[in-house]
Protein backbone atom coordinates (compact mmCIF):
# COMPACT_ATOMS: atom_id res chain seq x y z
CA UNK A 1 0.00 0.00 0.00
CA UNK A 2 1.02 3.66 0.24
CA UNK A 3 3.21 5.34 2.36
CA UNK A 4 2.92 8.79 2.85
CA UNK A 5 6.27 10.27 3.50
CA UNK A 6 5.29 14.16 3.05
CA UNK A 7 4.83 15.32 -0.09
CA UNK A 8 6.59 12.31 -2.34
CA UNK A 9 4.39 8.66 -2.53
CA UNK A 10 6.63 5.95 -2.48
CA UNK A 11 4.21 3.18 -4.84
CA UNK A 12 5.51 0.16 -3.05
CA UNK A 13 4.10 -2.40 -5.90
CA UNK A 14 6.15 -0.25 -8.82
CA UNK A 15 3.22 -0.12 -11.08
CA UNK A 16 4.73 -0.63 -14.57
CA UNK A 17 3.89 0.88 -17.61
CA UNK A 18 2.77 -1.10 -20.44
CA UNK A 19 2.03 0.54 -23.49
CA UNK A 20 2.24 4.19 -24.59
CA UNK A 21 1.93 6.33 -28.07
CA UNK A 22 2.07 9.29 -29.45
CA UNK A 23 0.06 11.07 -32.10
CA UNK A 24 0.95 14.69 -33.86
CA UNK A 25 0.41 16.98 -36.29
CA UNK A 26 2.51 17.67 -39.62
CA UNK A 27 4.88 20.41 -37.73
CA UNK A 28 6.11 17.80 -35.17
CA UNK A 29 6.58 15.37 -37.89
CA UNK A 30 8.95 17.05 -39.57
CA UNK A 31 10.72 17.92 -36.22
CA UNK A 32 13.99 15.85 -34.66
CA UNK A 33 11.41 13.41 -33.17
CA UNK A 34 9.42 12.79 -36.50
CA UNK A 35 10.67 9.29 -36.78
CA UNK A 36 10.00 8.15 -33.34
CA UNK A 37 6.21 8.50 -33.13
CA UNK A 38 3.25 6.58 -33.61
CA UNK A 39 1.52 7.84 -36.19
CA UNK A 40 2.19 11.58 -37.66
CA UNK A 41 -0.80 13.59 -39.46
CA UNK A 42 -0.32 15.12 -42.57
CA UNK A 43 -2.70 17.61 -41.98
CA UNK A 44 -3.71 19.37 -38.85
CA UNK A 45 -7.61 19.51 -39.38
CA UNK A 46 -7.51 15.70 -38.69
CA UNK A 47 -10.25 15.36 -41.23
CA UNK A 48 -12.87 16.79 -38.78
CA UNK A 49 -15.26 19.77 -38.36
CA UNK A 50 -13.35 21.95 -36.00
CA UNK A 51 -10.27 22.48 -34.35
CA UNK A 52 -11.92 21.31 -30.89
CA UNK A 53 -12.85 18.04 -32.62
CA UNK A 54 -9.46 17.35 -34.20
CA UNK A 55 -7.77 17.83 -30.64
CA UNK A 56 -10.41 15.18 -29.59
CA UNK A 57 -9.53 12.70 -32.11
CA UNK A 58 -5.93 13.08 -31.40
CA UNK A 59 -6.58 11.73 -27.90
CA UNK A 60 -9.18 9.35 -29.19
CA UNK A 61 -6.21 7.83 -31.27
CA UNK A 62 -3.83 8.12 -29.15
CA UNK A 63 -5.70 5.96 -26.63
CA UNK A 64 -6.79 3.60 -28.74
CA UNK A 65 -3.29 2.75 -30.35
CA UNK A 66 -2.29 2.37 -27.23
CA UNK A 67 -4.58 -0.17 -26.28
CA UNK A 68 -4.04 -1.89 -29.35
CA UNK A 69 -0.21 -1.95 -28.37
CA UNK A 70 -1.03 -3.52 -25.05
CA UNK A 71 -3.44 -5.21 -26.61
CA UNK A 72 -6.35 -4.48 -24.03
CA UNK A 73 -10.26 -4.13 -24.64
CA UNK A 74 -11.92 -0.98 -23.45
CA UNK A 75 -13.97 -2.80 -21.15
CA UNK A 76 -10.39 -3.88 -19.16
CA UNK A 77 -9.40 -0.67 -18.27
CA UNK A 78 -10.45 0.18 -14.96
CA UNK A 79 -10.27 3.98 -15.11
CA UNK A 80 -9.33 6.84 -17.50
CA UNK A 81 -7.40 10.12 -16.40
CA UNK A 82 -7.13 12.33 -19.09
CA UNK A 83 -6.94 16.15 -19.68
CA UNK A 84 -6.32 19.12 -22.16
CA UNK A 85 -6.29 22.51 -22.49
CA UNK A 86 -9.68 23.32 -23.64
CA UNK A 87 -12.61 25.01 -21.52
CA UNK A 88 -13.57 22.25 -19.04
CA UNK A 89 -11.73 20.10 -20.42
CA UNK A 90 -13.92 18.66 -23.40
CA UNK A 91 -11.14 16.93 -26.14
CA UNK A 92 -10.59 14.59 -23.07
CA UNK A 93 -14.40 13.88 -22.52
CA UNK A 94 -15.59 14.09 -26.32
CA UNK A 95 -12.52 11.85 -26.86
CA UNK A 96 -14.00 9.48 -24.28
CA UNK A 97 -17.64 9.56 -24.36
CA UNK A 98 -18.10 5.99 -25.71
CA UNK A 99 -16.00 4.52 -24.32
CA UNK A 100 -17.50 2.68 -21.07
CA UNK A 101 -14.54 3.38 -18.82
CA UNK A 102 -14.57 5.33 -15.23
CA UNK A 103 -13.57 8.37 -16.56
CA UNK A 104 -11.92 10.92 -14.78
CA UNK A 105 -10.99 14.51 -16.42
CA UNK A 106 -7.92 16.33 -15.80
CA UNK A 107 -6.74 19.83 -15.82
CA UNK A 108 -2.82 21.13 -14.76
CA UNK A 109 -2.36 23.10 -18.08
CA UNK A 110 0.80 21.99 -19.54
CA UNK A 111 2.12 19.71 -16.26
CA UNK A 112 -1.02 17.24 -17.00
CA UNK A 113 0.77 14.29 -18.94
CA UNK A 114 2.85 14.06 -15.47
CA UNK A 115 -0.18 14.67 -13.29
CA UNK A 116 -2.50 11.91 -15.06
CA UNK A 117 0.56 9.25 -15.13
CA UNK A 118 1.47 10.22 -10.97
CA UNK A 119 -2.31 9.38 -10.07
CA UNK A 120 -3.18 6.37 -12.41
CA UNK A 121 0.19 5.33 -11.05
CA UNK A 122 -0.99 5.42 -7.71
CA UNK A 123 -4.38 4.07 -8.48
CA UNK A 124 -3.05 0.86 -10.04
CA UNK A 125 -0.94 0.86 -6.77
CA UNK A 126 -3.34 1.27 -4.46
CA UNK A 127 -4.73 -1.80 -6.04
CA UNK A 128 -8.11 -0.16 -6.79
CA UNK A 129 -7.52 -0.75 -11.25
CA UNK A 130 -5.69 -3.58 -12.63
CA UNK A 131 -5.13 -1.94 -15.73
CA UNK A 132 -5.50 2.63 -16.00
CA UNK A 133 -4.64 4.45 -18.41
CA UNK A 134 -3.36 8.04 -18.62
CA UNK A 135 -3.49 10.34 -21.78
CA UNK A 136 -3.72 14.12 -23.24
CA UNK A 137 -3.89 16.01 -26.33
CA UNK A 138 -3.64 19.57 -27.02
CA UNK A 139 -3.55 21.48 -30.71
CA UNK A 140 -2.10 24.40 -31.61
CA UNK A 141 -4.76 26.28 -33.62
CA UNK A 142 -7.68 25.31 -30.47
CA UNK A 143 -5.05 26.71 -28.28
CA UNK A 144 -4.85 29.90 -30.53
CA UNK A 145 -8.46 29.87 -30.64
CA UNK A 146 -9.26 29.86 -27.07
CA UNK A 147 -5.67 31.71 -25.25
CA UNK A 148 -4.51 33.64 -28.17
CA UNK A 149 -5.93 35.34 -31.58
CA UNK A 150 -7.47 33.97 -34.17
CA UNK A 151 -5.54 31.42 -36.29
CA UNK A 152 -5.44 33.93 -39.47
CA UNK A 153 -4.72 37.12 -37.17
CA UNK A 154 -1.38 38.99 -38.73
CA UNK A 155 0.55 39.82 -35.64
CA UNK A 156 4.11 39.41 -34.36
CA UNK A 157 5.32 36.25 -31.70
CA UNK A 158 8.00 37.53 -28.92
CA UNK A 159 10.68 35.81 -28.73
CA UNK A 160 10.04 34.26 -25.53
CA UNK A 161 6.87 32.98 -26.97
CA UNK A 162 6.45 28.97 -27.59
CA UNK A 163 4.53 27.14 -29.95
CA UNK A 164 1.88 24.57 -28.71
CA UNK A 165 2.40 21.06 -29.63
CA UNK A 166 -0.24 19.60 -31.87
CA UNK A 167 -0.63 15.80 -30.50
CA UNK A 168 -1.92 13.75 -27.97
CA UNK A 169 -0.39 10.59 -25.87
CA UNK A 170 -1.70 7.89 -23.64
CA UNK A 171 0.10 5.63 -21.52
CA UNK A 172 -1.63 2.64 -19.86
CA UNK A 173 -0.40 1.45 -16.36
CA UNK A 174 -0.47 -1.51 -15.04
CA UNK A 175 0.81 -3.85 -12.15
CA UNK A 176 4.22 -4.55 -12.12
CA UNK A 177 5.55 -6.98 -14.54
CA UNK A 178 8.90 -8.32 -15.16
CA UNK A 179 11.14 -6.29 -18.16
CA UNK A 180 9.01 -2.99 -18.15
CA UNK A 181 9.64 0.54 -17.14
CA UNK A 182 7.48 1.28 -13.95
CA UNK A 183 7.07 4.15 -11.15
CA UNK A 184 8.25 4.59 -7.66
CA UNK A 185 7.72 7.42 -6.47
CA UNK A 186 5.05 10.40 -7.46
CA UNK A 187 5.31 14.06 -5.98
CA UNK A 188 2.19 16.54 -6.52
CA UNK A 189 3.57 19.84 -6.81
CA UNK A 190 2.50 22.72 -4.64
CA UNK A 191 1.51 25.86 -6.67
CA UNK A 192 3.89 28.48 -6.68
CA UNK A 193 3.34 32.03 -8.43
CA UNK A 194 6.44 34.22 -7.75
CA UNK A 195 4.71 37.32 -10.10
CA UNK A 196 5.18 36.47 -13.47
CA UNK A 197 2.52 38.36 -15.87
CA UNK A 198 3.60 38.07 -19.20
CA UNK A 199 1.68 35.31 -21.03
CA UNK A 200 3.64 35.15 -23.75
CA UNK A 201 6.68 33.67 -21.40
CA UNK A 202 5.72 30.99 -19.59
CA UNK A 203 9.17 29.00 -19.25
CA UNK A 204 9.64 32.28 -16.99
CA UNK A 205 6.88 31.73 -14.83
CA UNK A 206 6.53 27.47 -14.35
CA UNK A 207 10.68 27.44 -13.77
CA UNK A 208 10.31 28.22 -10.42
CA UNK A 209 7.75 25.54 -9.16
CA UNK A 210 9.86 22.82 -11.09
CA UNK A 211 12.38 24.05 -9.09
CA UNK A 212 10.50 23.80 -6.30
CA UNK A 213 9.11 20.50 -6.75
CA UNK A 214 12.58 18.98 -7.89
CA UNK A 215 14.26 20.44 -4.69
CA UNK A 216 11.57 19.41 -2.23
CA UNK A 217 11.66 15.74 -4.17
CA UNK A 218 15.75 15.39 -3.74
CA UNK A 219 15.28 16.98 -0.06
CA UNK A 220 12.08 13.85 0.65
CA UNK A 221 13.73 11.30 -1.04
CA UNK A 222 17.57 11.58 0.17
CA UNK A 223 18.45 11.54 -3.48
CA UNK A 224 20.63 14.22 -5.65
CA UNK A 225 20.94 15.26 -9.25
CA UNK A 226 23.57 12.32 -9.87
CA UNK A 227 21.18 9.58 -8.63
CA UNK A 228 19.02 10.19 -12.13
CA UNK A 229 20.38 9.61 -15.67
CA UNK A 230 17.65 12.31 -16.98
CA UNK A 231 15.63 15.42 -15.12
CA UNK A 232 13.41 15.82 -17.62
CA UNK A 233 11.07 19.20 -17.82
CA UNK A 234 7.80 19.07 -19.40
CA UNK A 235 7.84 22.65 -21.83
CA UNK A 236 9.76 25.10 -20.03
CA UNK A 237 11.50 25.63 -22.97
CA UNK A 238 14.81 27.73 -23.58
CA UNK A 239 14.52 30.70 -21.60
CA UNK A 240 12.73 28.56 -19.04
CA UNK A 241 15.45 26.06 -18.52
CA UNK A 242 18.02 28.43 -18.56
CA UNK A 243 16.11 30.35 -15.79
CA UNK A 244 15.29 26.70 -13.77
CA UNK A 245 18.71 25.92 -13.26
CA UNK A 246 20.32 29.04 -12.21
CA UNK A 247 17.35 29.23 -9.60
CA UNK A 248 17.88 25.58 -8.52
CA UNK A 249 21.92 26.28 -8.32
CA UNK A 250 21.77 29.87 -6.62
CA UNK A 251 18.49 28.80 -4.04
CA UNK A 252 18.87 25.43 -3.54
CA UNK A 253 22.44 24.27 -4.12
CA UNK A 254 21.08 22.06 -6.70
CA UNK A 255 23.30 21.53 -10.23
CA UNK A 256 21.02 19.95 -12.41
CA UNK A 257 22.82 21.10 -15.75
CA UNK A 258 24.66 17.70 -16.73
CA UNK A 259 21.41 15.91 -16.65
CA UNK A 260 19.07 18.20 -17.75
CA UNK A 261 16.87 18.12 -20.68
CA UNK A 262 13.18 19.81 -21.61
CA UNK A 263 10.68 18.58 -24.11
CA UNK A 264 9.78 22.17 -25.06
CA UNK A 265 13.81 22.26 -26.28
CA UNK A 266 13.63 18.73 -28.22
CA UNK A 267 10.36 18.44 -29.86
CA UNK A 268 11.30 21.26 -32.52
CA UNK A 269 14.06 22.26 -34.46
CA UNK A 270 14.27 25.73 -32.72
CA UNK A 271 16.38 27.44 -35.60
CA UNK A 272 14.64 25.45 -38.51
CA UNK A 273 11.04 25.59 -37.34
CA UNK A 274 10.94 29.50 -36.47
CA UNK A 275 8.85 28.18 -32.78
CA UNK A 276 11.05 31.02 -30.55
CA UNK A 277 11.49 29.12 -27.16
CA UNK A 278 10.11 25.65 -27.87
CA UNK A 279 6.96 23.89 -27.47
CA UNK A 280 4.29 23.92 -25.13
CA UNK A 281 1.17 22.56 -24.29
CA UNK A 282 -0.01 19.26 -22.82
CA UNK A 283 1.45 16.78 -25.75
CA UNK A 284 4.47 18.12 -25.40
CA UNK A 285 5.70 16.56 -22.63
CA UNK A 286 3.48 13.51 -23.41
CA UNK A 287 4.67 12.80 -27.03
CA UNK A 288 8.43 12.98 -26.17
CA UNK A 289 8.35 10.50 -23.26
CA UNK A 290 6.22 8.21 -25.28
CA UNK A 291 8.34 8.30 -28.26
CA UNK A 292 11.81 8.96 -27.11
CA UNK A 293 12.56 8.67 -23.50
CA UNK A 294 10.42 5.50 -23.55
CA UNK A 295 12.00 3.92 -26.63
CA UNK A 296 15.85 5.13 -24.60
CA UNK A 297 14.08 3.45 -20.99
CA UNK A 298 13.27 0.72 -22.53
CA UNK A 299 16.81 0.19 -24.35
CA UNK A 300 18.21 0.48 -20.78
CA UNK A 301 19.87 3.61 -22.58
CA UNK A 302 18.10 5.50 -19.57
CA UNK A 303 18.28 4.07 -15.93
CA UNK A 304 16.41 6.69 -14.39
CA UNK A 305 14.15 9.21 -15.51
CA UNK A 306 12.93 12.10 -13.23
CA UNK A 307 10.05 13.22 -15.40
CA UNK A 308 8.96 17.09 -14.52
CA UNK A 309 5.81 18.00 -16.27
CA UNK A 310 4.86 21.88 -15.44
CA UNK A 311 1.85 24.16 -16.33
CA UNK A 312 0.90 27.55 -15.92
CA UNK A 313 -2.65 27.49 -14.88
CA UNK A 314 -4.25 31.01 -15.99
CA UNK A 315 -6.60 31.95 -17.95
CA UNK A 316 -6.99 34.47 -20.35
CA UNK A 317 -9.69 36.11 -18.11
CA UNK A 318 -7.56 36.21 -15.20
CA UNK A 319 -4.44 37.54 -17.66
CA UNK A 320 -6.80 40.23 -18.98
CA UNK A 321 -7.73 40.94 -15.20
CA UNK A 322 -3.66 41.63 -14.48
CA UNK A 323 -3.60 38.88 -12.68
CA UNK A 324 0.22 36.64 -12.20
CA UNK A 325 0.56 33.54 -13.45
CA UNK A 326 0.52 30.60 -10.80
CA UNK A 327 2.35 27.29 -11.77
CA UNK A 328 2.44 23.63 -10.75
CA UNK A 329 4.95 20.85 -11.12
CA UNK A 330 4.34 17.25 -11.08
CA UNK A 331 6.99 15.12 -10.62
CA UNK A 332 6.59 11.60 -11.90
CA UNK A 333 10.42 8.79 -11.48
CA UNK A 334 10.15 6.19 -13.99
CA UNK A 335 13.05 3.54 -13.95
CA UNK A 336 14.34 1.21 -16.47
CA UNK A 337 13.61 -2.76 -15.50
CA UNK A 338 16.92 -2.98 -15.28
CA UNK A 339 17.45 0.40 -13.09
CA UNK B 1 -8.90 36.45 -2.25
CA UNK B 2 -5.77 35.86 -1.61
CA UNK B 3 -2.86 38.62 -2.52
CA UNK B 4 0.31 37.13 -4.02
CA UNK B 5 3.33 37.85 -3.15
CA UNK B 6 5.86 39.16 -5.80
CA UNK B 7 9.35 38.04 -6.12
CA UNK B 8 11.31 41.24 -7.45
CA UNK B 9 14.79 39.52 -7.27
CA UNK B 10 13.29 36.86 -9.42
CA UNK B 11 11.10 39.19 -11.59
CA UNK B 12 13.92 41.45 -12.11
CA UNK B 13 16.16 38.52 -13.21
CA UNK B 14 13.41 37.19 -15.94
CA UNK B 15 13.09 40.87 -17.01
CA UNK B 16 17.14 40.49 -17.78
CA UNK B 17 17.24 37.09 -19.39
CA UNK B 18 14.18 37.29 -21.65
CA UNK B 19 15.14 38.35 -24.95
CA UNK B 20 13.63 41.62 -26.53
CA UNK B 21 11.68 41.86 -29.31
CA UNK B 22 13.68 43.31 -31.72
CA UNK B 23 12.71 46.91 -32.18
CA UNK B 24 14.82 48.24 -35.06
CA UNK B 25 14.53 45.40 -37.16
CA UNK B 26 10.47 45.40 -36.15
CA UNK B 27 10.51 48.88 -37.24
CA UNK B 28 12.86 48.98 -40.50
CA UNK B 29 10.27 45.80 -41.77
CA UNK B 30 7.37 48.10 -40.69
CA UNK B 31 8.63 51.07 -43.05
CA UNK B 32 9.57 48.80 -45.92
CA UNK B 33 6.09 46.79 -46.32
CA UNK B 34 4.07 49.99 -44.70
CA UNK B 35 5.62 52.06 -47.74
CA UNK B 36 5.68 49.55 -50.38
CA UNK B 37 2.06 49.48 -49.76
CA UNK B 38 0.95 53.35 -49.46
CA UNK B 39 3.33 53.59 -52.30
CA UNK B 40 1.94 51.09 -54.36
CA UNK B 41 -1.41 52.26 -53.59
CA UNK B 42 -0.28 56.01 -54.48
CA UNK B 43 0.61 54.58 -57.80
CA UNK B 44 -2.78 52.98 -58.75
CA UNK B 45 -4.52 56.12 -57.36
CA UNK B 46 -2.52 58.61 -59.71
CA UNK B 47 -3.51 56.32 -62.40
CA UNK B 48 -7.31 56.16 -61.84
CA UNK B 49 -7.28 60.18 -61.13
CA UNK B 50 -6.32 60.26 -64.72
CA UNK B 51 -9.42 57.66 -65.58
CA UNK B 52 -12.12 60.00 -63.42
CA UNK B 53 -10.52 62.74 -61.78
CA UNK B 54 -12.72 62.24 -59.03
CA UNK B 55 -10.61 62.30 -55.48
CA UNK B 56 -13.37 60.91 -53.24
CA UNK B 57 -13.96 58.47 -55.54
CA UNK B 58 -10.51 57.33 -56.26
CA UNK B 59 -9.58 57.41 -52.48
CA UNK B 60 -12.74 55.06 -51.81
CA UNK B 61 -11.68 52.61 -54.86
CA UNK B 62 -8.48 52.32 -53.39
CA UNK B 63 -9.64 51.20 -49.77
CA UNK B 64 -12.06 49.07 -51.05
CA UNK B 65 -9.30 47.43 -53.32
CA UNK B 66 -7.75 47.05 -50.26
CA UNK B 67 -9.81 45.72 -47.86
CA UNK B 68 -10.49 43.02 -50.59
CA UNK B 69 -6.64 41.91 -51.27
CA UNK B 70 -6.54 41.52 -47.14
CA UNK B 71 -9.62 39.63 -46.92
CA UNK B 72 -8.81 37.10 -49.76
CA UNK B 73 -4.76 37.12 -48.26
CA UNK B 74 -6.04 35.69 -44.98
CA UNK B 75 -8.90 33.59 -46.08
CA UNK B 76 -6.51 31.79 -48.33
CA UNK B 77 -3.86 32.25 -45.07
CA UNK B 78 -1.44 34.12 -46.43
CA UNK B 79 -1.89 37.10 -44.72
CA UNK B 80 -0.67 36.26 -41.14
CA UNK B 81 2.74 34.75 -42.95
CA UNK B 82 3.64 38.24 -44.42
CA UNK B 83 2.33 40.11 -41.33
CA UNK B 84 4.57 38.50 -39.32
CA UNK B 85 7.17 39.64 -41.02
CA UNK B 86 5.36 43.15 -41.58
CA UNK B 87 3.91 43.97 -38.34
CA UNK B 88 2.71 47.41 -38.32
CA UNK B 89 3.70 48.23 -41.66
CA UNK B 90 0.78 45.91 -42.62
CA UNK B 91 -1.74 46.58 -39.39
CA UNK B 92 -1.61 50.58 -39.50
CA UNK B 93 -2.75 50.77 -43.21
CA UNK B 94 -6.52 49.58 -43.60
CA UNK B 95 -5.23 46.41 -44.37
CA UNK B 96 -4.65 45.34 -40.31
CA UNK B 97 -8.41 46.06 -40.10
CA UNK B 98 -9.86 44.19 -42.65
CA UNK B 99 -7.25 41.06 -41.28
CA UNK B 100 -8.95 42.01 -37.92
CA UNK B 101 -12.64 41.48 -38.84
CA UNK B 102 -11.76 38.09 -41.36
CA UNK B 103 -9.65 36.66 -39.05
CA UNK B 104 -12.07 35.92 -36.26
CA UNK B 105 -14.96 35.39 -38.54
CA UNK B 106 -13.41 32.15 -40.13
CA UNK B 107 -11.81 31.28 -36.91
CA UNK B 108 -15.50 31.09 -35.29
CA UNK B 109 -17.09 30.17 -38.67
CA UNK B 110 -17.72 26.64 -36.76
CA UNK B 111 -19.66 28.27 -33.96
CA UNK B 112 -22.21 29.39 -36.95
CA UNK B 113 -23.47 31.91 -38.51
CA UNK B 114 -25.20 34.06 -35.84
CA UNK B 115 -23.53 33.41 -32.80
CA UNK B 116 -19.92 32.15 -34.20
CA UNK B 117 -19.31 34.35 -37.38
CA UNK B 118 -21.09 37.74 -37.00
CA UNK B 119 -20.94 37.70 -33.40
CA UNK B 120 -16.72 37.05 -32.94
CA UNK B 121 -16.22 39.41 -36.34
CA UNK B 122 -15.49 42.37 -34.29
CA UNK B 123 -13.97 41.02 -31.23
CA UNK B 124 -10.54 42.30 -32.39
CA UNK B 125 -11.78 45.12 -34.62
CA UNK B 126 -14.46 46.34 -31.66
CA UNK B 127 -11.40 48.64 -29.94
CA UNK B 128 -10.83 50.29 -33.48
CA UNK B 129 -14.42 51.07 -33.91
CA UNK B 130 -15.35 52.56 -30.22
CA UNK B 131 -12.27 54.46 -29.89
CA UNK B 132 -12.40 55.91 -33.73
CA UNK B 133 -15.93 56.95 -33.71
CA UNK B 134 -15.18 58.04 -30.12
CA UNK B 135 -12.18 60.22 -30.79
CA UNK B 136 -13.77 60.87 -34.71
CA UNK B 137 -16.84 62.96 -32.61
CA UNK B 138 -14.87 64.30 -30.11
CA UNK B 139 -12.71 66.10 -33.12
CA UNK B 140 -16.01 66.99 -35.12
CA UNK B 141 -17.10 69.30 -31.79
CA UNK B 142 -13.72 70.98 -31.38
CA UNK B 143 -13.64 71.23 -35.19
CA UNK B 144 -17.23 72.79 -34.93
CA UNK B 145 -16.94 75.30 -32.19
CA UNK B 146 -13.30 76.14 -31.93
CA UNK B 147 -12.04 75.88 -35.25
CA UNK B 148 -14.43 76.50 -38.20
Amino acid sequence: MIEVKSSVIELKNKPCIISCSSVVGQNEGCGPLGHLFDHVYENDGIGQSSWENAESELLFQAKKIAMEKARLEINEIDVVMAGDLLNQCTASTYANRNSGSPFVGLFGACSTMALSLGLTSIFVDGGYADYALAAVSSHFCSAEKQFRYPLEYGCQRAPSSQRTVTGAGAFIVGKNESNRVYISRVLLGRIVDLGITDTSNMGAAMAPAAAESVSEFFKETKTSADDYSLILTGDLGKIGSELLKEYLYERKGIDISKNHSDCGKLIFDSERQNVNSGGSGCACSAVVLASLIMNKLKANALKKVLFVGTGALMSPLTSLQGETIPAVAHIVELNSFGG
Amino acid sequence: MQKNKYDKKYIDKVNKQTPSTPVVKNCLCAFLFGGLLCAVAEVFYNYLMTKNNNETLTRMIISICLIVLTAILTGIGVYDKIAAVAGAGLSVPISGFANSVCSPAIEYAAEGHILGTSEKMFSLAGAVIVYGCSLASLYGMIYYFFIR
